[in-house]
């Protein structure tokens, strides 16, 4: 038939020993986790922290997330970034939501800065058993309410969904973190990308 | 219509339907909204860059990497091919992870409950990276077959997981390995998920050239990510 890509295959219920070692306790060094930036990385500190909701709105235990963004200059780690990258700063996690009691996925890391005109914001994969292709969305942020209103991807997204793509920011005694839930089905279903 | 670009869009026809009745989780957990077209930009364009620097030693030999007191049983193997894009680029210098069941098809992760024996001397979960021209290769064990809960009488066929990065984040890709002339496929609803004549893709291929004697059976896996569109048209 001439296809030419190779199909996705679901991540299933057991990646944990491979994919998320260290944070599910398997004697397998991580390549990557939820901690995305050391203390020598410049920027403001955050933690993003949310639920993956299946269609019935129950938090599923065997999901994995990964979010890839900028550092708070706005620029990423990678060699199509023309303003060069900041070593320091990765900008890629990987967490699981089998660990948590709660059975959220956490990430702490620093605000991205602003992007080729976009409004600040992470790119994140979600990936499960029962999902046999990946599924990739956006975060925005609550308090960048004028970045968001004349951002362009934003723009493309029917006005009455756009609010499953914004992290609602809440002040804690810890510190600033944002809550996203992703809601893979159901009146409130997170909106997903085809990129 | 898709808003892709410089990335060629992800092929529908192949990749499976979030919701795939044939298997079962898919029904509360696979988005039902249509999928907004995004047209790619620098925060597509990039993604994490994992070399040869986050491979250990022993990552690529899983016969070796969670050794106790002896080999791990079963049918030694060894796995190799090229990662290519879609116009058949190879894709250099890319992370490559991957987990299995043991030869008994159990898995070592804690919420596997299948009663088969667990193996002191095999992990299943491995990472090698591509060379200069897109090449890989790892060892392991060949996997088991396993029950599962999807329908009466449910088996796996013995497979691989793969999980990939390539160029940047739109080429993510996990995926799953199996082995030729296995009876399950055609009864596997993940593998019957993905489009015919794409599906096939997946099924490894014995190869006597990658095979070592006296030692191990080889298997040629070739994986292919997107590509990029060809230069825009000026119309």
């Amino acid at each position: 038939m001439g296809y030419k890509q190779s199909p996705s295959q679901t991540v299933g219920p057991y990646f944990a020993y491979a994919l998320t070692p260290e944070q599910y306790g398997y004697d397998f060094k991580a390549i990557t986790g939820n901690q995305l930036a050391d203390e020598t990385v410049e920027g403001e500190r955050i933690r993003i922290l949310g639920r993956v909701l299946d269609g019935a709105g129950s938090p599923v235990d065997d999901a994995m997330v990964e979010i890839w963004q900028a550092d708070a200059q706005g620029r990423y780690a990678h060699p199509a970034d023309p303003r060069g990258s900041n070593l320091a700063f990765r900008g890629f996690g990987r967490h699981g939501t089998g660990t948590d009691p709660e059975l959220r996925f956490i990430f702490d890391t620093v605000k991205p800065g602003a992007v080729e005109g976009q409004a600040p914001h992470i790119t994140m994969c979600v990936m499960a058993r029962g999902m046999l292709s990946h599924a990739f969305t956006r975060i925005y942020f609550s308090d960048e309410t004028e970045a968001n209103a004349t951002d362009p991807v934003l723009a493309t997204v029917p006005q009455d969904r756009r609010a499953t793509l914004i992290a609602r920011r809440e002040d804690t005694q810890a510190g600033i973190v944002y809550r996203f839930d992703v809601h893979l089905q159901g009146d409130d279903e997170t909106v997903f990308f085809d990129l | 219509m898709t808003a892709h670009g410089p990335f060629s869009p992800r092929d529908w026809a192949a990749h499976p339907p979030y919701v795939y009745p044939g298997y079962k989780s898919t029904g509360l957990r696979g988005p039902t909204q249509p999928l907004i077209p995004l047209k790619q930009t620098l925060s597509e364009l990039t993604g994490p860059v994992f070399g040869a620097e986050s491979v250990g030693p022993l990552d690529h030999d899983l016969t070796k990497n969670a050794r106790v007191n002896g080999e791990p049983l079963g049918e030694r193997i060894v796995v190799g091919g090229r990662v290519l894009d879609e116009d058949g680029t190879p894709v250099p210098n890319t992370l490559i992870e991957v987990w299995q069941a043991n030869a008994a098809g159990r898995y070592i992760h804690k919420n596997d409950q299948h009663d088969a024996p667990l193996d002191p001397n095999f992990r299943g979960s491995g990472r090698c990276v591509t060379d200069a021209d897109g090449w890989y290769r790892f060892y392991s064990i060949k996997p088991g077959a396993y029950p599962w809960g999807n329908h009466p009488n449910a088996w796996r066929p013995n497979h691989i997981h793969f999980s990939l990065f390539g160029p940047a984040f739109a080429t993510r890709l996990v995926t799953q390995m199996y082995f030729p002339g296995d009876p399950l496929l055609d009864l596997d609803p993940i593998y019957l998920g993905a489009g015919e004549g794409a599906r096939e893709l997946l099924i490894s291929n014995f190869d006597l050239d990658l095979t070592e004697e006296g030692f191990a059976l080889g298997y040629r896996f070739d994986i292919l990510l997107r590509g990029r569109d060809a230069t825009p048209s000026q119309e």
